[in-house]
């Protein structure tokens, strides 16, 4: 499995995992995608941050300070209306490449 | 992008809280591994190497949230600013030399724009248009407009929106304290509201104000009504006593009303009588709007088209034929009222504007020098900077950061300098500069001031840039080592500057030397009149409305003259219509007797002078033929003139031929009149001015102007006395007029010596400022010189050292730099020279009887520059000789 992660797609599981988890910090965050990963990503888990910045700037999540479980401040990110229908979209875009490719590469 | 804008502002706290939340991360991490039985040394480890460089993604992340150029840019001009404040000698030389001159450009820019560029301070000025008319038939350039004309006009023109039509005049304002003169605007009722401004108080004048046998009506200017009524806006309804007669005010104008840029204290109608209109009465004034979407040419076909309608709608003078009118074959000449207002200025003041141009790319050289002396000495860092990885790129936006910094500065303090030197300008220039209230430093000329920092910031950084920002590191790293000295391409580059300075002050020079030659040619010119300073002049009007009656109008003339002829140290007095040189004038066309004109032939244009006795030997005016008119001539109305000798000349051939034949004007009724004097010429519009051709009449005269019994109401006063000029001695006269009169005011006081130097007011200007630009473009040529052979003489230490320990003599080695100097001075001089030749054609308008190639100025010219050059190269060569070979060696 390629090391770099195809761009746009670090964008989606972001949202992804956000709206299944709920409003979560950096952290949490990235543990919980190299989770799913199980090991087949490997990504440095600052490159996140960036990641999150920018879909705070398109609008798509939002972020606030809270206090996490082990009592500290961190940053919740959380989705928006137009990060949830973006996710609508960006699945459907998937879904299609993916069959694209399909019949490109199935024998 | 506005939010990242946004967050350019709000750096500080968002990087506290991008630490805040990188810190939580890591130390979640660190405390997952340690919980997995890791030491605390290897847990941070670990975490460190999940997240990964943590200097990367904060950068990454900066990327991703501010505007990057931006950022850099202020990180530049921090650098930049850090960076100059180490050469404050160099820092201080360049921003002061920009700051000249920018400022010098910005105060002579904030004229041209308030006098040129700016538009007319009415709505939609574009549409404004002068109506005036030609007569080439009778070779008149500008008969400006007549009654006829405006009144076709105005009625059937299909391209105008309004056409009005006016006149200056003066009155005496009286009953209320002194007696005033005040300037008095005639206008048609359309006039005023052409303009498109309404009046700050009641009303302008209506169609029936402006009726003949309408009651009086009046519109005060603003000026007026502040200086006389204190801005009472009672002043609606009051009645002001004008020329003896009530006026009722009706309206005030707003400030910003200035007519065709004259001083104006009240408007009244014009009241013409369609009725009693004929052809002839030319030269009035007309104005108009061009409809929207009309354009000049359109509107001249309109005019055109009317002038053959208006001849043949009015009756012609009693005596003449609508024919006469016809031959003058009347032609439209329309142009923008813009051009009137400015006049023939704009030729002087693009001069100006080129010359202070020129002096700043001298400066901009001096500066580029400057600057190449800073750069190279920072050649070493810059060298190690592009070998620690700073690209070539981020260097050349480094230096040019540098210069943009700098010429702002430069420029905001030029801006300040402009601000004070534009009171002291305004102060020296002439007084008849039009739209004079309209120069400032508005919005235009801040932006002017803006683009010329930036483009000098381009021209001095050049060099440097190109110099300096390319990857060299090998060459540049190994040439900043001690064995090396001057390389033979940075010399170049200065030369190159030097020549082009040199280049530049010479065409500058030149400019003044042509100015200041004219100036000379105008002193040598006989203005006619001699001893002017001893001449004391005034103006006084004896309004109709108070003494209809001629004769009695001069009778009481004569009585004020014998006053004045009675004051002590008084050695002549006279009077007459207009002085030579105050403007005044009355024009006609000229018939002898006898001659018949062909077809192609017209009657010669004269200048009309209405005079009492005395008056040539008051003001010194040769007497070459025949005798004065005397008191007896002027009661008795004797049909006589005198004439002035280049009429004689052109119209009989000399004045012993001229002298008994007589003339007359071009009305027929006019009566022939014999020529009794033959007097000297007398350069009546100017010293640079051809001689008018000039008939004297009589101030009381029969059939004269097709008038039946005339006088000239409002005289001038020549006087000539050595007490001229003393207070004391004006008082003294305004006492003897008014031991005649004491409604009367004395207006235009002044002496003969005030009105040739007005007359050459221009030229003086000009001469002043080109001279300020001419010792500008010379000083800073010698510091470019001075600077460059110094320089190369401290690059070249070593090498002299060399030369000296090797067995040159010390004179060999000076004669090599000033060697060196002379050549480049030579190249500078060459250029300049050609330069000068194309460039001065453009101010040969500004010329008088001097060629723009005028051989004498270009030789002293050239020699002053070679003089100051050579000096300029030889102080600093003096240095060469008392290098010591072994310190110099030592010393690297």
């Amino acid at each position: 499995m390629p090391k770099e992660v195809l761009q746009g797609t670090l964008d989606l599981m972001v949202l992804r995992t956000l709206e299944t988890m709920g409003p979560q910090h950096g952290f949490g965050l990235a543990k919980r995608i190299l989770q799913i990963s199980e090991g087949i990503l490997d990504l440095n888990q600052g490159t996140l941050y960036p990641a999150l910045l920018r879909l705070e700037q398109r609008r798509w999540i939002k972020s606030r300070w809270g206090i996490s479980d082990n009592n500290r401040q961190a940053k919740f990110y959380e989705l928006t209306a137009r990060g949830r229908k973006q996710i609508a979209e960006e699945r459907e875009n998937w879904d299609l490449t993916v069959s694209l490719m399909d019949r490109f590469l199935k024998d | 992008m506005l939010s990242r804008l946004w967050n350019l502002l709000r750096r500080k706290k968002l990087e506290r809280e991008l630490d805040a939340e990188f810190r939580y991360h890591l130390d979640s991490l660190e405390a997952e591994y340690r919980e997995r039985g890791l030491s605390p040394y290897e847990a941070r480890l670990a975490a460190r190497r999940d997240f990964g460089g943590v200097d990367q993604i904060r950068e990454a992340y900066r990327d991703q949230r501010g505007i990057p150029m931006l950022e850099t840019l202020w990180r530049d001009i921090r650098f930049s600013l850090r960076s100059i404040r180490r050469t404050p000698a160099i820092t201080f030389s360049v921003i002061a030399t920009l700051a000249i001159g920018i400022g010098a450009n910005t105060t002579i820019f904030s004229v041209v724009n308030g006098v040129l560029i700016k538009p007319l301070p009415f709505p939609d000025p574009d549409r404004l248009i002068t109506v005036s008319h030609t007569a080439p038939g009778v070779n008149v350039a500008d008969v400006g407009s007549a009654n006829f004309l405006y009144f076709t006009e105005r009625e059937q023109n299909q391209t105008m929106e309004g056409v009005g039509l006016f006149g200056l005049g003066s009155s005496t304002v009286t009953g209320r304290g002194e007696p005033e003169f005040v300037r008095r605007l005639f206008v048609t009722s359309d006039t005023l509201p052409i303009l498109g401004i309404e009046p700050v108080l009641g009303r302008y004048f209506s169609e029936s104000d402006d009726t003949p046998g309408s009651p009086n009506t009046l519109v005060l200017s603003y000026g007026y009504w502040q200086r006389r009524f204190g801005g009472d806006p009672s002043v609606i309804g009051q009645s002001l006593m004008l020329n003896a007669e009530h006026w009722t005010i009706i309206g005030v104008m707003p400030q910003r009303f200035q007519f065709i840029d004259e001083r104006l204290d009240v408007i009244t109608p014009n009241r013409l009588d369609r009725n009693q209109v004929m052809l002839g009465a030319y030269f009035r004034r007309s104005i108009a709007r061009l409809k929207p979407g009309v354009t000049l040419e359109q509107a001249s076909a309109d005019v055109a088209r009317l002038i053959p309608i208006a001849i043949d709608s009015f009756p012609p003078i009693a005596g003449t034929t609508r024919e006469l009118t016809r031959n003058a074959r009347l032609a439209p000449s329309l142009r923008p009222l813009k051009q009137d207002v400015v006049g023939d200025v704009g030729k002087t003041l693009w001069v100006l504007m080129a010359t202070i141009g020129i002096v700043l790319l001298i400066a901009c050289a001096n500066v580029a020098n400057l600057i190449l002396v800073r750069t190279e000495g920072r050649q070493h860092e810059l060298s190690v900077r592009a070998a620690l990885g700073a690209g070539w790129g981020r260097i050349m936006r480094e230096l040019i950061t540098e210069s943009a910094v700098l010429s702002l500065i430069g420029g905001t303090l030029g801006v300040g300098f402009a601000y004070s030197s534009l009171r002291t300008l305004l102060a020296i220039a002439p007084a008849n500069l039009p739209r004079r209230a309209e120069i400032g430093l508005d919005g235009t000329v801040m932006l002017f001031a803006l683009g010329l920092s930036l483009i000098s910031c381009l021209l001095f950084s050049a060099i440097p840039v190109v110099r300096y920002a390319r990857p060299r590191l090998n060459a540049t790293l190994h040439a900043t080592g001690r064995w090396s000295s001057g390389s033979r391409e940075k010399l170049r580059a200065r030369s190159l500057l030097v020549v082009a300075q040199v280049a530049l002050a010479i065409v500058l020079l030149i400019g003044a030397g042509l100015m200041i030659r004219t100036f000379e040619q105008l002193n040598d010119v006989n203005p006619g009149f001699s001893e002017p300073g001893e001449v004391q002049t005034f103006q006084i009007g004896i309004p109709e409305t108070r003494m209809p009656d001629p004769e009695l109008t001069v009778r009481k003339q004569q009585e004020i003259l014998d006053r004045v002829r009675a004051v002590p140290g008084v050695a002549s007095a006279a009077y007459m219509s207009d002085v030579p040189m105050s403007g005044g004038t009355a024009a006609d066309l000229l018939v002898p007797e006898g001659k018949t004109f062909g077809p192609g032939e017209a009657p010669r244009s004269t200048q009309s002078r209405f005079i009492s006795p005395g008056v040539f030997s008051t003001l010194r005016i040769p007497l070459l033929m025949g005798r004065d008119m005397s008191w007896t001539d002027i009661y008795e109305k004797r049909p006589v003139v005198l004439i002035s000798e280049n009429l004689a000349r052109a119209e009989w051939g000399n004045p012993e031929q001229a002298l008994g034949k007589r003339l007359r004007g071009s009305s027929p009724t006019d009566q022939l009149r014999e020529i009794i004097g033959i007097v000297g010429d007398v350069r009546d519009r100017g010293l640079n001015q051809p001689v008018p051709p000039t008939v004297y009449y009589p101030v009381f005269a029969e059939r004269v102007y097709n008038i039946p019994v005339y006088v000239w109401r409002s005289v001038t006063f020549t006087i000539r006395s050595p007490r001229t000029g003393t207070g004391a001695f004006l008082d003294e006269l305004r006492n003897a007029v008014w031991s005649v009169d004491s409604n009367l005011p004395l207006v235009s006081v002044r002496t003969m010596s005030d009105l040739l130097d007005a007359s050459m007011a221009r030229t003086s200007f000009t001469l002043v400022m080109l001279a300020i630009a001419g010792a500008m473009a010379l000083l800073l040529g010698v510091i470019g010189m001075y600077g460059a052979i110094s320089y190369g003489i401290s690059q070249r230490t070593r090498e002299i050292g060399v030369r000296i320990a090797l067995g040159a003599q010390s004179r060999q080695v000076q004669r090599m730099f000033m060697k060196q100097g002379l050549l480049l001075t030579a190249s500078g001089v060459a250029i300049g020279l050609a330069a000068a030749a194309a460039l001065t054609r453009w101010m040969s308008s500004l010329l008088f009887e001097v060629s723009p190639l005028d051989p004498l100025t270009y030789a002293a010219v050239s020699v002053v520059l070679v003089l100051a050059t050579a000096i300029a190269t030889y102080l600093p060569s003096r240095r060469a000789t008392h290098v010591d070979p072994i310190d110099s060696l030592r010393a690297e």
